[in-house]
């Protein structure tokens, strides 16, 4: 079971280039995190687990940006935008594969990743894309 | 200890903001320094100033860390001891803040505080990617966002749960230009049409460029003193009457709403309460529109308006020079401009000239009551002073 890994940050990414969304769970309160955190800072328990999230959620704001750091000036224009899971449970991120005109507050989006890089910090980078029914 | 000044603030002073090609970081602060003093002549900075506490964001800028002692020794004060405070943009509001507490714990009785930031020797992705640095790594910074992404993304929430427009948006940068026009230390001394607002460029849709405030090069400075002793120094000692800080989520995804920022509030619940006022008792205020949006919020996170109205509010004119609450008489951030570090208190500066007479053509006649709101990134600090003139 994955109670065995650490509930860090680190860890999450790991879980994330297997294709899983995680979130923590506190078995002591019911607090969740995403983030996830070591210790339930809720109620100072460390009786954690990992749980996975559907990776779908609602984009509950985004912007289109124009003006960006180098490493991601070959993605310029780009949108961005929060999406949020089940539980209010939430993540920022590119919204990619969609026309920009097409994005609306409210809309369903899936999250999903790419490789990770090789140098520091070694994650995998993920994206939000319109769900294919 | 309600209304009860916790400091005075008997003299300041700031550099030039803009492009200041021959100065770097420490060049700036001994200008901003020297007005200071020359604004004080009743004060020995050699014998009479007992610690240093100077804000500034970023070592990247100018690859220089340490910097406390540094811009001491540049600015001839190595008697006196040096910290550096950072909570990005707010940085210099901090230093104010310890330099407060430093002051009420009895164990100085001058301090000097100031900020700094040399901004624009470095290219706008430079200087994006820095600022970007107060952003929450793992999860914004790793997934492209930019700070004007932050504020387009809780402007986005605001137009979508208030209906707050571009135009409304638009008009902040007309005023905010308008007044630093008049202010021969701003960046930008040059009015702006709405027009030309709405068709600038866009940065990070709805933000376009006029909605941004500007990169700059600055420095701050001020003198801080135990209330009883400030009349040795100044015959127009200006009072703080209140300090409030807030905290919150660095991630703007980990707060639940994004059409306010917590921080502010609190900040503001603290100041307000501690010098026994309500906002409807604020005469003038220069607050943080780091973007367009960013002042829209204040409007509403300090009470000047009830939430979702700060659209409105700047369509009717209250916050313009000749309105009832002026906001930004100094240009703001918007045309001032926003050296990161020397904010905060280059905000205690533009209030304290307004509260001894000495704004000139942005002068606000009658003024007793400033408030100032310096806020950190896209909002996990706040600070919000208040600063009570004799007039
Ligand atoms: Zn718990």
């Amino acid at each position: 079971m994955a109670e065995a890994q650490p509930f860090t940050i680190e860890q999450w990414y790991n879980f994330l280039s297997e294709g899983k969304l995680m979130a923590v769970r506190c078995r002591n309160c019911g607090a969740k995190y995403l983030p996830p955190k070591p210790v339930c800072t809720n109620c100072y328990s460390r009786r954690l687990e990992w749980i996975s999230l559907k990776p779908t959620g609602r984009l509950i704001t985004y912007t289109i940006i124009h003006v960006a750091p180098e490493r991601f000036q070959q993605f310029v224009p780009y949108a961005y935008g929060i999406v949020e899971f089940e539980d209010g449970l939430r993540l920022p991120g590119m919204i990619r594969d969609i026309d920009h005109g097409e994005i609306q507050i409210g809309m369903e989006l899936e999250l999903s990743f790419e490789p990770a890089v090789e140098d520091w910090p070694k994650w995998p980078r993920y994206y939000f894309r319109p769900v294919k029914h | 200890m309600r209304g009860k000044p916790l400091v005075a603030v008997v003299s300041a002073g700031i550099s030039k903001f803009g492009r200041m090609d021959a100065y770097t970081g420490r060049d700036l602060f001994l200008e901003a320094v020297d007005e200071t003093f020359n604004r004080c002549p009743n004060l020995d900075p050699k014998m009479d100033i007992d610690a240093v506490f100077v804000g500034m964001m970023s070592e990247a800028f100018e690859h220089q860390g340490h910097v406390a002692p540094m811009l001491s020794h540049s600015a001839g004060l190595l008697s006196a001891p040096a910290i550096r405070t950072e909570v990005a943009c707010a940085s210099s509001a901090a230093a104010l803040r310890l330099g407060i507490f430093s002051i009420l714990s009895g164990m100085y009785d001058v301090v000097l505080v100031g900020g700094v930031e040399k901004m624009t020797k470095r290219t706008t992705p430079e200087a994006t990617e820095f600022l970007g640095m107060a952003a929450d790594f793992p999860f914004e910074q790793w997934t492209g966002v930019t700070f004007p992404g932050l504020y387009a993304l809780m402007a986005m929430a605001h137009m979508h749960k208030y209906g707050t427009s571009e135009e409304q948006m638009g008009l902040v940068a007309v005023k905010n230009h308008h007044n630093g026009a008049l202010n021969p230390k701003a960046h930008l001394q040059r009015e702006v049409t709405l027009d030309k607002v709405l068709s600038s460029r866009m940065i990070a849709y709805p933000l376009k460029l006029y909605d941004c405030s500007l990169i700059s090069d600055g420095a701050s400075c001020a003198i801080i003193t135990r209330p009883d002793i400030a009349r040795k120094f100044t015959d127009t000692p200006v009072y703080i009457i209140g300090s409030g800080h807030g905290s919150d989520a660095l991630g703007l995804f980990e707060r639940d709403d994004l059409t306010s920022l917590m921080a502010t509030r609190r900040a503001a619940k603290e100041a307000y309460e501690m010098a026994g006022i309500e906002p409807k008792d604020v005469d003038v205020a220069e607050v943080h529109d780091c973007f367009t949006i960013a002042e829209i919020m204040a409007y509403e996170d300090l009470g000047f308006c009830k939430p979702g109205e700060g659209g409105r509010f700047i369509e009717d004119g209250t916050p313009m020079l000749d309105g009832e609450l002026p906001v930004n008489t100094s240009g703001g951030l918007k045309a001032k401009g926003h050296p990161v570090g020397a904010t905060g208190i280059a905000q205690i500066y533009e209030i304290f000239l307004q509260l001894t007479g000495q704004a000139d053509k942005r002068q606000v006649d009658g003024c007793r009551i400033g408030l100032a709101h310096n806020v950190g990134g896209s909002g996990a600090s706040c600070f919000v002073h208040i600063l009570r003139g004799e007039m």
